[in-house]
């Protein structure tokens, strides 16, 4: 067992720090209180190639490697989980569109989702489906060779900007996908405000009213939306959520070391006081073993195990829960100051709680993992 | 050779089918173990162990029911692509 990044990994995670740092990290407080990300940094991810990034160059992606896409989601969502969400959200629709996705959708389509060119959502959740995602309602009806969709989608990251949406509806009752465009007649959207995590994720709510698509819109066969098409989504989704996790945690850890470091109290500075190295360590031991399950899944995700799956559920349940837990203390040991806007670690401990109820909660994991544990390391 | 590659995919839902000797021809999705994340997880295994892509259009429940079934699918990818297995 070799447990090391490469050089070019390592080179590769100082470009995506430097990158945050001077573009991301600043402005991330300024975005959250505008609700909104701007534009101009999201036309920064594309000419980084940081959209589609794990997508293979074949398919107009940036050919990234499992660990380093990993470095490069926790290095932003350290910066910025808004911004993080984008990644996410944007490379699993466009990463099952290219796994599922019949040729003549693809032919298309599939160089300007792998770029970032057009940018993705996904709608799964409905305001009366979620962790019960089989119940969606939306449907789909088949009217010769074409489909028409009609219903309400609801919580969607990036909804209000994003170019394409791929859509879990009911065909003849059957859980079905279809990727829907943004200029699709029928569609409209309504931006969601005043969610108090990932804040600036320009969040919204779908309308399907009677979209009509052409049959290449349908992605994978009608009953395999859902087990198949959006199960490749979200096990993506959740791999880039495991390590936004990190990111947050990270973050925390950062600013608990330097804040402990300069606030005094009882003549020493905090961090001399025993209990707060108690919170210390444990924000450096779970942070350490969050980051080392998600290097495991993004080792098995590599090398193509059929293990990655169970192993990327396992790294998201610890390390979004390792989240919260740094966020909440790192608020906590920031005192007064914790709860204002000018430090960042409220801002982390609501982005925090998004990571344990997004891509599955942390009691569907609890219900997934116990039934479908990985095997032996 | 089918009965090594049969070997093979036992062997993979066998962790998923503790305590039960699960037969060639007894259907999978019958006995109530497979969820979303095991179906997928099928997928890619196949994919991986036998080295072939499972088109969209490929996507049938009666080619994942039985290991014959799965072993049938096997036969067919590999030996239309000249896949040793
Ligand atoms: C910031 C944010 C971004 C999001 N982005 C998207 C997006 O881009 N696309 C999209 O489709 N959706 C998105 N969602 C929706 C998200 O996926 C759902 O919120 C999530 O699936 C949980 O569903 P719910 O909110 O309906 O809660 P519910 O399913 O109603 O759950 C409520 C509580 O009950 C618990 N619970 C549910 N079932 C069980 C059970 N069987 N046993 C024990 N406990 C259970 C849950 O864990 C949770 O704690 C987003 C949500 C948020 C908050």
């Amino acid at each position: 067992m070799k447990l090391e990044l490469s050089d070019a990994q390592k080179q590769a995670r100082l470009r995506f720090r430097e990158f945050v740092q001077q573009r991301v990290a600043p402005y991330a407080g300024g975005w959250d209180r505008e609700e909104r990300v701007p534009l101009d940094v999201i036309d920064q991810l594309r000419s980084h190639g940081y959209l589609g990034a794990p997508l293979p160059v074949d398919s107009g992606g940036g050919g990234m490697d499992a660990i380093t896409y990993g470095l490069l989601t926790e290095e932003i969502g350290r910066g910025c989980s808004s911004l993080r969400s984008l990644l996410t959200v944007h490379d699993m629709v466009a990463f099952a569109v290219r796994r599922w996705g019949n040729a003549e959708l693809k032919a298309g389509l599939a160089a300007r989702l792998g770029s970032g060119e057009a940018l993705c959502a996904l709608a799964l959740s409905e305001a009366d489906a979620g962790s019960d995602a089989a119940s969606v309602r939306t449907e789909a009806v088949r009217e010769g060779d074409e489909y028409v969709i009609t219903g309400r989608k609801k919580w969607i990251t990036f909804g209000q900007i994003a170019d394409f949406f791929l859509v879990l509806a009911r065909l003849e009752d059957k859980l079905t996908a279809f990727l829907v465009p943004s200029t699709t007649p029928g569609f409209s959207r309504t931006p969601m405000h005043g969610i108090v995590g990932t804040r600036a994720s320009l969040m919204a709510e779908l309308e399907f009213n009677g979209c009509r698509l052409a049959s290449r819109h349908l992605v994978g066969r009608p009953g395999f939306g859902l087990s198949h098409v959006f199960s490749t989504a979200l096990d993506l989704g959740r791999y880039s959520v495991a390590w936004g996790a990190v990111g947050i945690a990270q973050a925390c850890l950062d600013a608990c070391l330097e804040y402990t470091a300069n606030r005094r109290q009882f003549g020493v500075p905090l961090r001399d006081h025993q209990l707060i190295q108690r919170k210390l360590t444990d924000m450096i031991v779970n942070t350490r073993a969050a980051r080392l399950l998600c290097y495991r899944a993004g080792y098995l995700r590599e090398i193509g195990d059929a293990e990655a799956m169970a192993e990327t559920l396992v790294a998201k349940y610890f390390a979004s829960q390792a989240a919260v837990s740094a966020a909440n203390d790192a608020v906590h040991l920031h005192g007064g100051n914790g709860l204002t806007e000018d430090y960042p670690v409220a801002r982390y401990l609501r982005d925090s709680k998004v990571v344990e109820i997004i891509e599955g909660s942390t009691e569907i994991q609890q219900i997934t993992i116990a039934r479908n544990p990985p095997g032996e390391l | 050779m089918a009965d090594n590659r049969k070997a093979r995919i036992k062997e993979f839902l066998s962790r998923f089918f503790r305590n039960h000797e699960l037969k060639d021809d007894e259907d999978i999705f019958a006995l109530g173990f497979v969820n979303s994340l095991l179906a997928l997880q099928l997928v890619n295994f196949l994919e991986g162990e036998f080295g072939f892509t499972i088109e969209d259009d490929e996507l049938d429940f009666e080619n994942f029911r039985t290991i014959q079934n799965m072993d049938a699918l096997i036969e067919r990818k590999t030996s239309a692509a000249g896949v040793a297995v």
